[in-house]
C-alpha cells in the first residue's frame, strides 16, 4: 500500500522508508511556533526540563500576536515573559510589535516555512503552513517545550481523507466559502485525528491565499492537518519569500484514504456558518434576515492582501451602515503596508471602517473588538463557539471577506453580489 | 491508580473556549484558570466541583484551540478524570502531557448521569458507576502512559527517566 503526502513527509522525517496510519513515530522538526499565550506555559516547562539552550536558534519561532499590543498589565507581563527567553536564548525568530504579523500569515511570509517541513505549533491553526506542501500541526505548550528543548516530537501517523477539486470558483466566492462548505458536509470532527489531502485539478485555480485559507480551517474539521500539492503557485510563493531549499513530496497513486469527497468548485456559493459551531452552515441563499453590529475583517484566516483587496473592492466609494462597526485587521506589517500602497486602507478607512494594527485581538475574544451580550458580528475569522468574540450571549457569524465587506454596507448578512459594480 | 467522584455530564463539541474562555488567558496559573473554568457553559461548575469529581462528555470534547490552559483548569478545579466518547486531538495529547487522566468509553457517557458516582481503575480500564451499578469497560492506558500520567505529566516523566 503507498503512502499519502502526510505520511511520506512523516517517514522522512522520522528515517523510515515507509510508515503506516497508526504507527508510533518520532519526528525531526523544522520549526517549533509559540505566542504571547502559550510560549509562557511552555516557557515555565523548557526549564523544568534543563537544558541550556533550544535545540536550534533558528528553528524556533516565536511571535507575540494574540494581546498585543498589550491589552493589559497581565499581558504585558506575559510579553515580557516571552520576550526576555527569546533574548537570553538568541531565538532568531522573534517578531517584535512593528515587524511582527499574525504568525501564521507572518511565518510563511518571512519564508520560514517551505514545502516538505515538519512544523509544530503551540497554536491551533498551525496547520495553516499545509497551503505549501508542508506537515504542520497545531499542539500545546508541553509538547512546544519538548520540541524546543529536543528538536523532535512523537506523532501517530494519521490516516487521510481525500478531497478532491473540480470545477472553477464563481464570482465573489473564496477559499472561505469552500472551507466552510466542506466543513458543513463533514462536520466539526469529520476529520478527527485525520490529515485532509486537497487535489485535483481545481486546486491550480485556487490562489495561495485561498489555499492557506482552506488549510487554516483544517482544523475546525478535526483534522490533524491539511494539506495542498506543490504546484507552480506553490513554487513561486517560495521563491519570493524563502532562499530556503525545499523537498516536493506526492502522494503514491496507491495511497489509501479513509474516504473520498469530490468539491465542485463551481458549484459552492458564499458560506456562512451560524452560531455555534462552525459546521452550522447555510449559503448566502438561506441565511435569511439577519442583522449585525459589527463586522471583522482580518485574522490568520482571512487577513491577507486579497482578503483586504477583496474588502476593498466592495467598499470602494461606499458607506458603512450606520450602527455598524468595521473593524479590517490587515494580518501582517507587510500586509498593511501593501495596502496603504495600494490606496485600499484609504478605500476603506473612507468607507467608515477602522484600520487596525496587526493582532488576534477580537478572533478570540482577546481585546480590540469585544461583543456586548446579545450583540451579532459577522467576522472572517475562524470560530463562532460560545462567548467566542466576546459576551457568552454575542454571536459570530463565520464569512468570507466579500460577504463581510457587503454586510458592513447593508448592516444584514448580505450576497455580495447584491451589492457589487 | 484510581479516580472517584461524582461526574458532571455534558454533550459533544464542549470547546476550549467554554472550557475556559480566553478573556482569561491573561495569566497562566492553575488556580487562578481553574476559577473560571467551564463557566461559559455551566456557571455552576466551579461552585459545585469537588476534589476527585468527573466530567462526561459525548464527542469531540476539547475542540477548538490548542491551549493548555483548558485541561489546566480543568485539573487545579480537581477533575480526576475526564470520560468522553472522542476528544479533539491537541486537547488529547494536552491533557496527557500535564498528567490529567482522559479515557474513551462511549458506553459509559451513554450509561452516566449528572450526579452519579463514579470509580475509575486506570490500570484495568474499569469505570463503574456505583448509583446505577453499572460497570462499563474503557481501553486501559499502556504501561508508559501510566508512568507518565503519575509523574504528573511529560516533563516530570522525562526528568525521571534522566535521572534513572
Amino acid at each position: 500500500m503507498g503512502m499519502t503526502m502526510t505520511q511520506k513527509i512523516l517517514a522522512a522525517h522520522a528515517g523510515h522508508e515507509e510508515v503506516k496510519a497508526g504507527q508510533l513515530i518520532m519526528a525531526n522538526l523544522d520549526l517549533v511556533l509559540g505566542n504571547d499565550i502559550t510560549a509562557p506555559v511552555a516557557i515555565t516547562e523548557f526549564e523544568k526540563i534543563g537544558v541550556d539552550g533550544v535545540f536550534d536558534r533558528g528553528k524556533v519561532a516565536i511571535v507575540p500576536d494574540h494581546f498585543t499590543p498589550n491589552k493589559d498589565i497581565q499581558a504585558a507581563e506575559q510579553c515580557k515573559v516571552v520576550r526576555s527567553f527569546a533574548q537570553e536564548k538568541q531565538i532568531e525568530n522573534y517578531f517584535e510589535i512593528g515587524e511582527m504579523g499574525i504568525e501564521h500569515a507572518l511565518l510563511p511570509e518571512k519564508g520560514l516555512v517551505v514545502p516538505g517541513d515538519v512544523v509544530i505549533g503551540a497554536d491551533s491553526h498551525t496547520c495553516t503552513y499545509g497551503a505549501l506542501g508542508a506537515f504542520s500541526t497545531g499542539i500545546g505548550s508541553t509538547d512546544m517545550a519538548a520540541g524546543m528543548a529536543t528538536g523532535q516530537t512523537w506523532f501517530k501517523v494519521p490516516a487521510a481523507m481525500q478531497f478532491r477539486l473540480t470545477g472553477t470558483l464563481q464570482e465573489w466566492v473564496s477559499g472561505k466559502d469552500v472551507i466552510l462548505h466542506i466543513i458543513g458536509r463533514i462536520g466539526v470532527d469529520g476529520a478527527l485525528y485525520r490529515s485532509m489531502e486537497f487535489v485535483g485539478e481545481g486546486v491550480s485555480q485556487l490562489s495561495m491565499d485561498d489555499r492557506f485559507t482552506i488549510a487554516n480551517m483544517a482544523i475546525e474539521a478535526g483534522a490533524k492537518n491539511g494539506i495542498f500539492p506543490v504546484d507552480e503557485q506553490t513554487v513561486a510563493y517560495v521563491k519570493e519569500h524563502s532562499y530556503r531549499d525545499y523537498t516536493v513530496y506526492e502522494a503514491d497513486p496507491d495511497a489509501d484514504y479513509d474516504t473520498c469527497h469530490t468539491i465542485d468548485l463551481s458549484a459552492i456559493r458564499p458560506t456562512v456558518s451560524f452560531p455555534h459551531l462552525p459546521d452550522n452552515t447555510r449559503t448566502i441563499d438561506e441565511v435569511g434576515d439577519v442583522t449585525v453590529d459589527q463586522v471583522v475583517i482580518g485574522s490568520c484566516t482571512n487577513g491577507r492582501i486579497g482578503d483586504i483587496r477583496t474588502a476593498a473592492a466592495i467598499l470602494k466609494g461606499r458607506k458603512v451602515a450606520k450602527g455598524v462597526r468595521l473593524i479590517v485587521f490587515p494580518a501582517t506589517q507587510r500586509i498593511y503596508l501593501q495596502a496603504l500602497r495600494e490606496g485600499l486602507v484609504e478605500a476603506l478607512v473612507e468607507a467608515g471602517a477602522a484600520f487596525s494594527t496587526p493582532t488576534c485581538g477580537p478572533c478570540l475574544g482577546g481585546h480590540m473588538g469585544i461583543l456586548a451580550k446579545g450583540e451579532r458580528a459577522v467576522a472572517t475569522t475562524n470560530r463562532n463557539f460560545v462567548g467566542r468574540m466576546g459576551h457568552p450571549e454575542s454571536e459570530v457569524y463565520l464569512a468570507s471577506p466579500a460577504v463581510a465587506a457587503a454586510t458592513a454596507i447593508t448592516g444584514r448578512i448580505t450576497d455580495p453580489a447584491s451589492v457589487s459594480g | 491508580m484510581q479516580a472517584k467522584g461524582r461526574a458532571f455530564k455534558y454533550g459533544s463539541n464542549v470547546d476550549t473556549d467554554v472550557i475556559i474562555p480566553a478573556r482569561y488567558l491573561n495569566t497562566s496559573d492553575p488556580a487562578e484558570l481553574a476559577k473560571h473554568c467551564m463557566e461559559d457553559i455551566d456557571s455552576e461548575f466551579v461552585k459545585e466541583v469537588r476534589t476527585g469529581d468527573l466530567i462526561v462528555a459525548d464527542k469531540n470534547f476539547g475542540c477548538g484551540s490548542s491551549r493548555e490552559h483548558a485541561p489546566m483548569a480543568i485539573k487545579a478545579a480537581g477533575v480526576s478524570v475526564v470520560i468522553a466518547s472522542t476528544f479533539a486531538r491537541i486537547f488529547y495529547r494536552n491533557a496527557l502531557n500535564i498528567g490529567l487522566p482522559i479515557l474513551e468509553c462511549s458506553e459509559a457517557v451513554r450509561g452516566i448521569e449528572k450526579g452519579d458516582v463514579v470509580e475509575v481503575d486506570f490500570t484495568t480500564g474499569e469505570i463503574s458507576n456505583a448509583t446505577k451499578g453499572q460497570i462499563y469497560q474503557a481501553e486501559p492506558f499502556p504501561e508508559f502512559m501510566q508512568e507518565l500520567i503519575t509523574a504528573g505529566g511529560l516533563i516530570p516523566y522525562i526528568r525521571q527517566k534522566k535521572a534513572t
